[in-house]
């Protein structure tokens, strides 16, 4: 899905608007608030619990809405018989495929293009049929009276079977989502003959599954014809287009409120049919419907990281020159296509310096749950396979792993045609965060004590970068001041939980010169808030924050010219301190904004921003290394996670307490993706997954990461990417994790485990096979 | 959803009939429910219980937050549905419904328990306490203003289940170390990974409350 290297996944399938460009501003020089480490500006609603979630709205005459889903992994709906459930005590409403009612049988979104209920149920989890009634109870009871007549059909459960002659097809095209994707510079066979030492690896990474603490879900409700839909995303923008065009309503007709909502990590960007379905069970049945998702559901049914299998061949000179890298990748899109290997080859691609590099893609059906983007799409995996290549390479010429890094940073975009970063502290995160950690200290200091007994030590590192981590346009904010000095922000963008709302309230205050909490933000309503897309590739905070800049000084602006004919001086002396209007000339000078008469004359001033376009030829990226020391039980094969150092090129700190919190919960993501999670499916026998729980697909716990975590920002003052200097911090801080853990594990038992998660099994068969443990 | 789990003839199927809450403790040292209500239930009822209709309600009297809540209930309701769909009381967030997540943790009779894994009739006579009833009017209890200091959470959706889980350990434990606050905490999932900053905000919080903050 990403043919264009700056192709945007957040928006792909989605027309973007062209916004007007703000006059450009200044880069920040010193900042008083922005970079600060604050507490959110919605904390309180969030720990006294009275934030309202779209799960937590209550409306009068609610029903309860659930989905019957498809039990096999392959099957054709024959015939349902829905006569009980509809007779049940507290059903209103029961839709199937058969139901004679338009809008439930027509394409349902541009992005899955099923029918609302399709007969054909290419994976587990598949919607058949939709309930409403008065409690959730009722509605589960109604589900399990449905009978349905499943005609089952061959199913393909591992995508590594996919080209076999006899594979069972998953959609009549055949198993392929598309033609390979081939990139290529240079000659790879020339740098391979170049090389000193050439080596070739294969990578396998399992299943991720996102499962946001908050289920997913929604409450519809009818206001005569408009849709009111109360949806726990990441965009309620997305949302809007795609539940205007699955009912053929106009986007004005369908308002999607989202100010609170509990997790996504790409899962939540799109359109699910469960808001389809509840749009249209609330229309049956003349009554507003909440339909919130089992969390056996969203295990199923509302993407993955796909699994992928990798393979990757690098040759390097003894003086640590990168002569030539060769990649091959493939993933599982799932049922639909959905993006199987997307940008798995990006960190080959574009890491590194390296002159001669081809790489292929290969994107394939499973009959499973379609992929949905996940908290930097391929680059976890790619940095899988490309960083644990990077220890073998500095091993196989005796180089230290972080020299051959450093030996290798690359001044320039290497992928997208040698362009320049804006910015690139590649260099520093190692260099800076190698010292930070007490890398040379640490090597030694194991190398010394022999390492040689039942539990042993190792180190490891890992770098990365992130495709998309600069944003750009469109977006829209506008400023509202208010006589008393008090603030609106007006911006559509949600907050996913990195913090954006505190974020933007800083930048208003740094601005305005008033206090954050003085700021207060409506957002995320595409009935009462400016355009925004998705919150999602790492992109919300430098794409919002120019344009609420600008539109804070947009206000600013008018205020000082206000102020100064009100207090006749010179409108170049005058700033704003503190809530107050001050002078740079004549200290005497002093009014505060509430005793502006000018301004209480107009009310408000109004200012509005746009986010301009980054810089033409240049790339805005964003740069990480992280650091960890493990302890591995050579009998046992579990692991230990004693510490992180994680430092990041992000550009500026926004808010130093949310960044660092981004970067721990990347890591603890990693620790994840790593060590511990895995989508287990019965390919020989049933197809189904067998691990439909949190008890068995396992995320981390407080126990498993350290609670040694260290946080190391690189700010190297991009004035370039654009106004605030920001570039994205979400992302880029799972991307190295899982390959810095398996590079330790490396370093502590001299055993290379290629396949995630390395779980205590997969660990000790390992260690079996090089006959250590 | 294969079967027929219905009496024929459109009524609910067995394990929708209810029986009284006197009733019900008796069959409880079976089945998987005994597990949630190990060492909870003394109940010795000898008479025979009263079977209640299909989707008959019966009423529960319930001490939350120091406040008796009246309630009509099946008795298989979990206690986190009628916390957050009956009574409103939607601080207490769902977030597996299957005792995996700890999103609904609660205090019952000061102990953190799952309210997805509770019945609402097991917990009449109990105390009950919800992540509300950590405010003292609308000021932020200590171990709220803790999290909220230390940015010891991102969504905030698993927030209110590790608040009332750190206020149950700390009720135990004033001064917890660092192991024993993992421990504890363990039970409670943050998809987010904030659980850096939650070691923080517990080691902050037993400070507050040491310093007299009250709870």
């Amino acid at each position: 899905m990403n043919d264009h290297p700056d192709a945007r996944y957040y928006t792909e399938g989605i027309e973007l608007p062209e916004t007007e460009v703000s006059t450009d501003l200044e880069p920040w020089g010193e900042t008083r608030v922005v970079g600060q480490p604050r507490p959110r500006v919605d904390g309180y609603e969030r720990v006294s619990g009275t934030a309202v979630y779209p799960a937590d709205i209550t409306l009068p005459g609610m029903l309860y809405g659930a989905i019957l889903r498809c039990p096999h992994p392959h099957a054709v709906v024959t015939a349902v018989d829905v006569r009980r459930a509809a007779a049940m005590p507290g059903v209103r409403a029961v839709l199937t495929a058969f139901t004679p009612l338009d809008r439930a049988t027509q394409p349902h979104a541009d992005l899955i293009r099923t029918r609302l209920f399709d007969t054909h149920c290419r994976f587990q989890g598949e919607a058949v049929a939709a309930v409403a009634a008065e409690t959730p109870y009722q509605a589960r009871d109604a589900l399990r009276t449905i009978q349905v007549q499943y005609e089952e059909r061959p199913f393909l459960s591992d995508e590594r079977n996919a080209l076999a002659p006899d594979a069972p097809l998953v959609r009549e095209g055949g198993n392929r989502v598309r033609e390979p994707q081939i990139y290529e510079r240079g000659d790879v066979e020339q740098g391979f003959a170049d090389a000193d030492v050439v080596l070739e690896q294969e990578y396998r990474n399992e299943c991720e599954i996102h499962t946001p603490m908050e289920l997913h879900g929604c409450v519809a409700r009818w206001d005569g014809d408009r849709l009111v839909l109360w949806e726990s995303t990441q965009g309620v923008y997305n949302v809007q287009m795609q539940v205007a065009a699955a009912l053929g309503m106009p986007f004005s007709m369908v308002r999607v409120v989202g100010p609170y909502m509990g997790g996504g990590f790409g899962s939540k960007l799109q359109t699910g049919k469960y808001s389809i379905a509840a749009a249209l069970l609330a229309k049956t049945t003349a009554r507003p419907v909440k339909l919130v998702l089992t969390r056996e559901e969203t295990l199923l049914a509302v993407g993955n990281r796909p699994p992928s299998t990798m393979r990757l061949k690098a040759g390097v000179k003894r003086d640590g020159t990168i002569t030539a890298m060769e990649f091959w990748g493939s993933g599982a899109s799932g049922a639909e296509p959905a993006g199987g290997a997307s940008l798995l080859d990006w960190p080959v691609r574009d890491t590194y310096s390296c002159a001669n590099v081809r790489t292929e893609l290969t994107d394939l059906y499973l009959n499973a749950g379609p992929a949905r983007p996940f908290r930097a799409p391929g680059h976890p995996q790619g940095a899988w396979a490309l960083e644990q290549m990077m220890d073998a390479l500095a091993e196989a010429i005796d180089m230290d792993p972080v020299a051959l890094r450093v030996r290798n940073v690359p001044a320039v975009s290497q992928a997208r045609g040698n362009v320049p970063y804006t910015s690139t502290g590649l260099r520093q995160c190692l260099e800076q965060g190698a010292e930070a950690f007490g890398w040379d200290e640490a090597r030694t200091q194991i190398a010394e004590s022999g390492n040689g007994g039942t539990v042993r030590r190792g180190i490891g590192v890992a770098a990365g970068l992130w495709v998309a981590g600069g944003g750009g346009p469109p977006s829209t904010a506008v400023v509202k001041l208010f006589a008393d000095g008090s603030v609106n922000l007006n911006m559509g963008a949600s907050d996913i939980g990195t913090g954006t709302k505190t974020v933007m309230a800083m930048v208003v205050a740094e601005e305005l010169g008033v206090d954050p909490d003085a700021v207060e933000i409506e957002h995320a309503d595409t009935g009462s808030t400016q355009f925004a897309t998705g919150s999602g590739g790492s992109k919300t905070v430098p794409t919002e924050s120019p344009a609420v800049r600008a539109a804070a000084v947009d206000v600013k602006r008018q205020l000082l010219e206000l102020a100064a004919g009100e207090l006749e001086v010179d409108q170049s002396t005058l700033a704003l301190r503190d809530g107050q209007v001050v002078s740079t000339a004549d200290p005497s000078v002093a009014r505060p904004l509430s005793g502006l008469r000018s301004l209480r004359r107009r009310r408000n001033l109004t200012g509005v921003g746009y986010r301009g376009p980054n810089p033409a030829g240049k790339a805005v990226t964003p740069f990480a290394a992280q650091f960890c020391e493990v302890e591995v039980d050579t009998a046992t094969g579990e692991v230990t996670i004693l510490r992180f150092l994680a430092a990041h090129d992000s550009g500026r700190v926004m808010n130093r307490l949310t960044y660092q919190n981004q970067v721990f919960g990347g890591i603890t993501m990693g620790i994840g993706f790593g060590l511990t999670e895995e989508r287990i499916l019965d390919v020989d026998r049933t197809g189904k997954m067998v691990n439909l729980n949190w008890h068995d697909y396992k995320l981390p716990t407080m126990l498993d990461v350290p609670v040694d975590m260290t946080c190391l920002p690189i700010d190297l003052n991009d004035t370039e990417c654009n106004a605030t200097g920001a570039k994205g911090i979400g992302e880029p801080a799972t991307i190295p994790t899982a390959a810095a853990i398996g590079n330790a594990i490396y370093h502590a038992t001299g055993v290379r485990v290629t396949h995630t998660p390395v779980d205590p099994l997969r660990l000790v068969d390992a260690l079996a096979q090089a006959g250590e443990g | 959803m294969t079967g027929d789990p219905s009496d024929g003839d459109g009524r609910p199927m067995p394990d929708r009939r209810g029986i009284s809450r006197r009733g019900f403790l008796t069959t409880m040292g079976t089945g998987v429910l005994s597990t949630a209500a190990a060492g909870q239930l003394t109940a010795q009822p000898t008479e025979v219980p009263d079977v209640l209709g299909a989707n008959e309600l019966i009423k529960v009297a319930l001490d939350i937050n120091g406040r008796t809540h009246e309630a009509l209930v099946e008795p298989r309701w979990s206690l986190a549905h009628v916390l957050r769909e009956e009574l409103e009381l939607t601080g207490t967030k769902v977030g597996c419904d299957r005792g995996e997540c700890g999103a609904c943790t609660v205090l019952l009779d000061g102990l953190p328990r799952y309210a997805c894994l509770t019945l609402a009739v097991e917990a009449e006579d109990r105390e009950i306490v919800t992540i509300e009833g950590l405010l003292a009017g609308e000021e932020l209890g200590p171990v709220q203003q803790a999290f909220l200091e230390e940015d010891a959470y991102q969504c905030g959706y698993c927030t209110s289940g590790q608040i009332i889980a750190a206020e149950g350990l700390l009720r135990h434990d004033g001064n917890p170390t660092d192991e024993a606050i993992r421990h504890s905490m363990s039970g409670n999932l943050c998809r987010c990974g904030a659980y850096p900053h939650i070691v923080t905000a517990v080691r902050r919080a037993a400070e507050l409350k040491r310093a007299g903050g009250a709870s």
